[in-house]
């Protein structure tokens, strides 16, 4: 069983904070379509579109007729542990701290055997649960986890390796001034966040639900505007060493395409808030992020960006408010880039229209705040790297892969 | 007589017998700038970029680039601003003659008024129960409002409530009475805006600025310190930026106070 995690102590000031070490490990570029499953939380592997093999590890061709056709699809992810060792020693200096560490060979019901990481409540011989996931240094790799959920379940220390579990850490939510930042504090807080920073602008200017945000349990207010270089500066020179997951929960959501609006104050006053805001935070808060990602139980693991699902394609009705979030969108990528040299992970959440003010005439089904607070901590539990939260962002998603000019027309008719 | 002596005058400065008292709240990201339903145009809070700091950036000099509305922090009104001054000549800040930034004021006190009633409005009566005590406004002064309001911070000194802000201000007869019969240069307040916090629901709205501007006089606005004028003898200098068709923009403003030594 394993053992509950303890709430970490506060950090002895004379100790030295541990350069983030990332696991070695080189993958080929088929083997990126493992990549793309772990993002997401899909178990996928490669499927011979012509004899049907399971294959793995990925391949160029199939090693059982030589097709060239193998796309990833999804996979049963159940199996059995054959065999398990524990390494001990380890010339790899990202092991080497890690030690003792847990490796096995899985046999998948759907065909191959696979080499995986282990939960601490798996034994050999049992049934085990397959998945995919991203580790420290952005590689997919797999973990086996028991047939069932047991107690504490994600405490277990290689599993919360790979995942950005808020249980114990200390949260940034950088608009508590939003329907979705009040519902993100208090869904961190639900999943036992140690306390949760919550950015307020303009603290002159009185907003919805603010009664509610100041009582939720471990919530402190900080004062944050987003638009103001100086005011991240200084709450990052006052908090940053003490966030592990940032939340950027900025919205500026208006209506209209280019020619509709008139001159540039709306624009400018929309990429302030989202794509410059972004960069500030970036720019504040990264560096100190990316030194801390090895830095204990609660260490620095997670930078999450909330996204149009109209940053992927632009919906004209919403034309250059779906602009900027194509900007943060690929802001958020290079963010990743920069990010994974500290163990730190980028989460971006797409999501169509929400159930809140600014797209009160659009028709449902729209996400309510509550909705996509519970999806980002799913996701931070999980360390996935993207998540697409309800039916619209699921749906563009989609259409997006068969046909994108196709769906560039639906969307702008 | 001869020409007015400057030497003179720039010697009562330095000596202190004129005191220069800076009505001036300094321009910072968080000072509250006015605000309008969300789905209008909003005026620009003060913001500031790091230029360079003696660093890779600019190794032997600081400096910042800075960016507000025309409108943030305490600034100047020209007639432009408001649509009854739209078609006026010389009504925007780089036409109005310079001579024009310079006049006496007549500070009327309603601190006490204000105090007890965040939505005060200034009276005719007001007026001239303080022309009682202190003389007939001399014409083109400006008319400053002391309400203290400027030593109230963050949500009080705003006072946004659900029906909008409640801060002092004058009343609409009491504009046209000034503008008419005391030929106003223009007002001054120590709230953001000329008019009171409700002023959208008075006939006109915005008295302040309609008539005002209408007939082509200023407005000064967050303006501080004016606890420390008297009643009349002051003289503000309050020249705004020159920007070309410029509704209005933030600026210095000084009392010249002259000091009695007993
Ligand atoms: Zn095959």
């Amino acid at each position: 069983m394993t053992r509950p995690l303890q709430r970490p102590k506060r950090k002895d000031p004379l100790k030295k904070t541990r350069v983030p070490l990332l696991p070695q490990g080189v993958r080929s570029r088929t083997a990126l379509g493992l990549t793309a499953a772990a993002a997401e939380g899909r178990f996928r592997l490669q499927v011979c579109a012509d004899c049907a093999a399971v294959i793995y590890p990925p391949r160029d061709a199939c090693p059982r007729c030589l097709s060239a056709r193998l796309p990833f699809r999804d996979v049963d992810n159940r199996g059995t542990l054959l065999a398990e060792t524990t390494i001990r020693t380890s010339t790899d200096v990202y092991f080497r701290e890690r030690m003792p560490w847990r490796i096995g060979t899985v046999q998948l019901d759907a065909g191959p055997s696979i080499v995986a990481h282990l939960h601490g409540d798996l034994r050999e011989g049992e049934r085990t649960r397959l998945q995919l996931k991203i580790d420290k240094s952005g590689q997919a790799i797999a973990m086996a986890l028991p047939a069932e959920d047991t107690p504490n379940m994600a405490d277990d220390p290689q599993w919360r390796e790979l995942t950005c579990d808020p249980k114990f850490r200390r949260v940034l939510i950088t608009d508590g001034r939003t329907a979705v930042g009040q519902a993100l504090a208090e869904a961190v807080s639900e999943a036992g966040a140690s306390v949760i920073f919550v950015g307020v602008a303009d603290p002159w200017k009185p907003f919805p639900g603010e009664g509610r945000l100041r009582k939720i349990e471990r919530v402190e207010i900080v004062a944050l505007d987003l638009t103001d270089t100086i005011s991240v500066n200084e709450c990052a020179g006052e908090f940053a060493p003490r966030v592990d997951i940032l939340i950027n929960t900025a919205e500026y959501v208006r209506t209209g395409g280019l020619i509709d609006r008139k001159g540039l104050t709306v624009a400018r006053e929309e990429l302030e808030m989202r794509y410059f805001g972004l960069t500030r935070l970036a720019q504040a808060f990264g560096p100190v992020l990316r030194a801390r990602g090895a830095d204990g139980v609660n260490s620095a693991a997670a930078f999450v960006n909330l996204l149009s699902v109209y940053a992927l394609v632009n919906w004209p009705a919403y034309g250059a408010f779906s602009a900027t979030e194509a900007a943060c969108l690929s802001a958020a990528q290079s963010l990743r880039a920069e990010l994974r040299q500290g163990g730190v992970k980028v989460l971006n959440a797409f999501f169509g229209p929400l159930e809140t003010e600014w797209y009160q005439a659009v028709p449902p089904p729209k996400v309510a705040p509550s909705a996509l607070a519970r999806a980002v901590v799913r996701a931070l539990q999980q360390g996935l790297e993207d998540v697409f939260v309800g039916d619209i962002a699921e749906d563009i998603r989609a259409r997006l892969a068969v046909d994108p000019k196709a769906l560039e027309r639906e969307l702008g008719s | 007589m001869g020409a007015p002596d400057l030497l003179a005058f720039a010697g009562a400065v330095a000596a202190g017998d004129i005191e220069v008292v800076d009505l001036t709240h300094t321009l910072s990201p968080d000072f509250p700038t006015i605000v309008m339903p969300p789905e209008l145009g909003q005026c620009a809070p003060f913001r500031m970029e790091e230029v360079s700091r003696y660093d890779e950036r600019g190794s032997a000099w600081y400096w910042n680039n800075i960016s507000m509305g025309e409108h943030t922090g305490t600034h100047f009104d020209a007639p432009v601003h408001w649509i009854s001054g739209k078609d006026l000549a010389n009504n925007s800040v780089d036409t109005i003659p310079a001579a024009n930034f310079i006049a006496p004021a007549a500070v009327i006190d309603i601190s006490r008024q204000s105090a007890a009633n965040a939505d005060y409005e200034l009276t005719v009566a007001d007026v001239t129960a303080w022309e009682k005590q202190h003389g007939r406004i001399p014409p083109r002064s400006w008319v400053l409002l002391r309400t203290d309001w400027s030593k109230k911070i963050g949500r009080d000194y705003v006072n946004m409530r659900e029906d909008g802000q409640h801060t002092p201000g004058p009343c609409p007869e009491v504009v046209r009475f000034l503008v008419e019969e005391r030929d106003l240069h223009g007002l001054g307040t120590e709230t953001i805006g000329t008019d009171a916090g409700q002023a959208f629901h008075f006939n006109p709205p915005y008295p302040a600025h309609y008539y005002m501007h209408g007939k082509g006089r200023y407005g000064l606005q967050c303006l501080a310190n004016l606890d420390l004028l008297p009643p009349t003898g002051a003289v503000i200098v309050a020249a705004p930026l020159k920007i070309r068709r410029g509704s209005g923009s933030p600026l210095r403003v000084l009392a010249l106070v002259p000091r009695s030594h007993a």
